[in-house]
């Protein structure tokens, strides 16, 4: 299915998050598939996406400069097709 | 500053993390990286595993890459693989397939987070028990119809490229594709009982050339643990990190305990601290001075003024430290000739030979190809990329 940021999203279950300097690395335990987050507030959106009633409200509370928006949502849609976010039902 | 950068400065925990249970393997393959066969008496005991893992499962490592000698050989290594799981680290284990049962396989496919890669050198049995010795290739066969008959799903088959085998890429891919399992190609690398078939069994310059192709082709479906990067200077990069990450993102436990920087280096210049020391793992990681080192910046010495450096980085440093080379020059199988150059003038006798050697034929000293009993196998992705995706 594709990304789509009206809609609510969650860290997949399966997903553990490490912290690093640089931001986070994620890993899948079901796909065993490893993934960056590059930045903090990536790593901010992607933990706050289950607290919110979609992306773009999750990212206004991540503070995500508009100017960055449409780089952030095009990451959110990557990790939505490697399995590290996923929908919430 | 890139991510690739951040790797080079080390990360807070490995990504690629490689335990050695023990050097005890029934086989005795002429290129063990480990020098594996008898067991060692200090090998660390099962209370000892067990601190070892819950120690990874607070630093978060998500998973270890298990090998040996053939870990399956412990008693207690199922024993070993729950508890790992249990805490929430993953568990990627080599073998040569000797204990892989019809019944051994149904609790690995009904068990999550375990994954397994058979070793497996030859699509042939004359050219694979040439290597790992008499009765090997029938054994790795049947653990992987075990597997698959098991509905364990898609594990690895992992080949070592040698002067042999490159000719059998697609027949490895046909086997894989017989079993769902996926395709994994490595290195030959001059490390443990390598060091003296290496000469004789790496691949030529030709067929170096060809296996390259033969990646670019496949693209990121067959696995290489990233470990062809210095083949990267043919052209195109392969996919992965295209680093050397050996104590930057990669590292070795090896039975004792003792930790090295990478699977293919163990040697005392490369070993940082034992597990059993104060502080344990989580120390030797972050504090460690070899680390420390490794993770400065290096320099491309020779390489730094050749075109591929940004991709080929100069290669292996354990190819070049068992060969004699300088770490800061180029790789032994250096894609544009240097390495041969550089070998022609090394005196064989100034070459590093590892202390740590458990090889059951006795001492150092050629193991003639001939006699082999069986091959342990490598466990590593030494790529810390291999699987990754940016996100
Ligand atoms: S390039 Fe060689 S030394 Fe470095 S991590 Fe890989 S195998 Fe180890
Ligand atoms: S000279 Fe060095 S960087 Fe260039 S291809 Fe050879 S090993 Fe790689």
């Amino acid at each position: 299915m594709d990304f789509d940021p009206e809609r609510p999203y969650r860290k997949a279950e399966q997903v553990e998050l490490r912290p690093e300097p640089f931001g986070a690395l994620a890993y899948h335990f079901g796909t065993r598939r490893l993934s960056f987050l590059k930045t903090p507030t990536l790593v901010d959106v992607v933990t706050g996406l289950e607290r919110h009633d979609d992306v773009h409200a999750t990212l206004d509370a991540a503070g995500v400069p508009e100017a960055q928006r449409g780089a952030y949502i095009a990451a959110l849609a990557e990790l939505a097709g490697t399995g590290t976010i996923e929908p919430r039902p | 500053m890139k991510l690739t950068e951040h790797f080079q400065y080390g990360l807070d925990a490995p990504i690629c993390l490689t335990w050695e249970l023990t050097y005890a393997c029934n086989l005795a393959c002429v290129h063990c990286l480990s020098s594996s066969g008898r067991r060692d008496p200090d090998e660390l005991s099962t209370a000892e595993c067990k601190a070892v893992i819950d120690e990874l499962a607070r630093m978060q490592v998500f998973y270890v890459n298990i090998g040996g000698g053939e870990p399956t050989v412990r008693s207690d290594f199922w024993e070993i693989v729950e508890y790992a799981v249990g805490h929430h680290v993953g568990v990627k284990f080599s073998t040569n397939g000797i204990k892989l049962t019809p019944e051994r396989a149904a609790w690995l496919a009904g068990t999550d987070y375990v994954d397994v890669q058979i070793s497996l050198d030859g699509a042939t049995a004359d050219v694979n028990d040439e290597v790992r010795g008499p009765g090997s290739y029938d054994t790795a066969i049947a653990a992987m119809r075990n597997l698959h008959d098991a509905g364990f799903g898609e594990f690895k088959i992992s080949v070592v490229m040698t002067r042999h085998n490159v000719d059998q890429l697609d027949d490895f891919k046909a086997i894989a594709d017989r079993f769902g399992a996926q395709l994994r190609i490595t290195r030959l690398r001059p490390s443990g009982r390598g060091a003296d078939t290496w000469h004789e069994l790496r691949p030529t310059a030709a067929q170096q050339r060809r296996l390259y192709d033969w990646l670019v082709a496949r693209g990121e479906s067959v696995l290489t643990g990233d470990s062809f990067f210095h083949l990267s200077a043919y052209g195109e990069a392969l996919p992965g990190l295209n680093l050397c990450g050996a104590g930057r993102v990669v590292c070795l436990i090896d039975p004792v305990g003792d930790v090295y920087a990478c699977p293919f280096a163990i040697h005392e210049e490369f070993l940082a601290g034992n597990v059993r020391s104060d502080g344990g793992f989580v120390h030797v990681w972050r504090d460690s001075e070899l680390f420390a080192d490794l993770r400065r910046p290096q320099h491309g010495g020779a390489c730094t003024s050749c075109g591929y450096y940004d991709s080929c980085q100069g290669g292996c440093m354990a190819a070049k430290f068992f060969t004699g080379l300088p770490l800061d020059g180029p790789d032994p199988e250096c894609v544009r000739g240097f390495g041969e150059q550089a070998l022609a003038g090394v005196d064989g006798a100034s070459v590093p030979r590892s202390e740590v050697d458990h090889s059951r034929t006795g001492k150092q000293g050629p193991v003639p190809v001939s006699i082999g009993m069986g091959p342990p196998d490598r466990a590593c992705d030494e790529s810390p990329l291999a699987g990754m995706r940016a996100g």
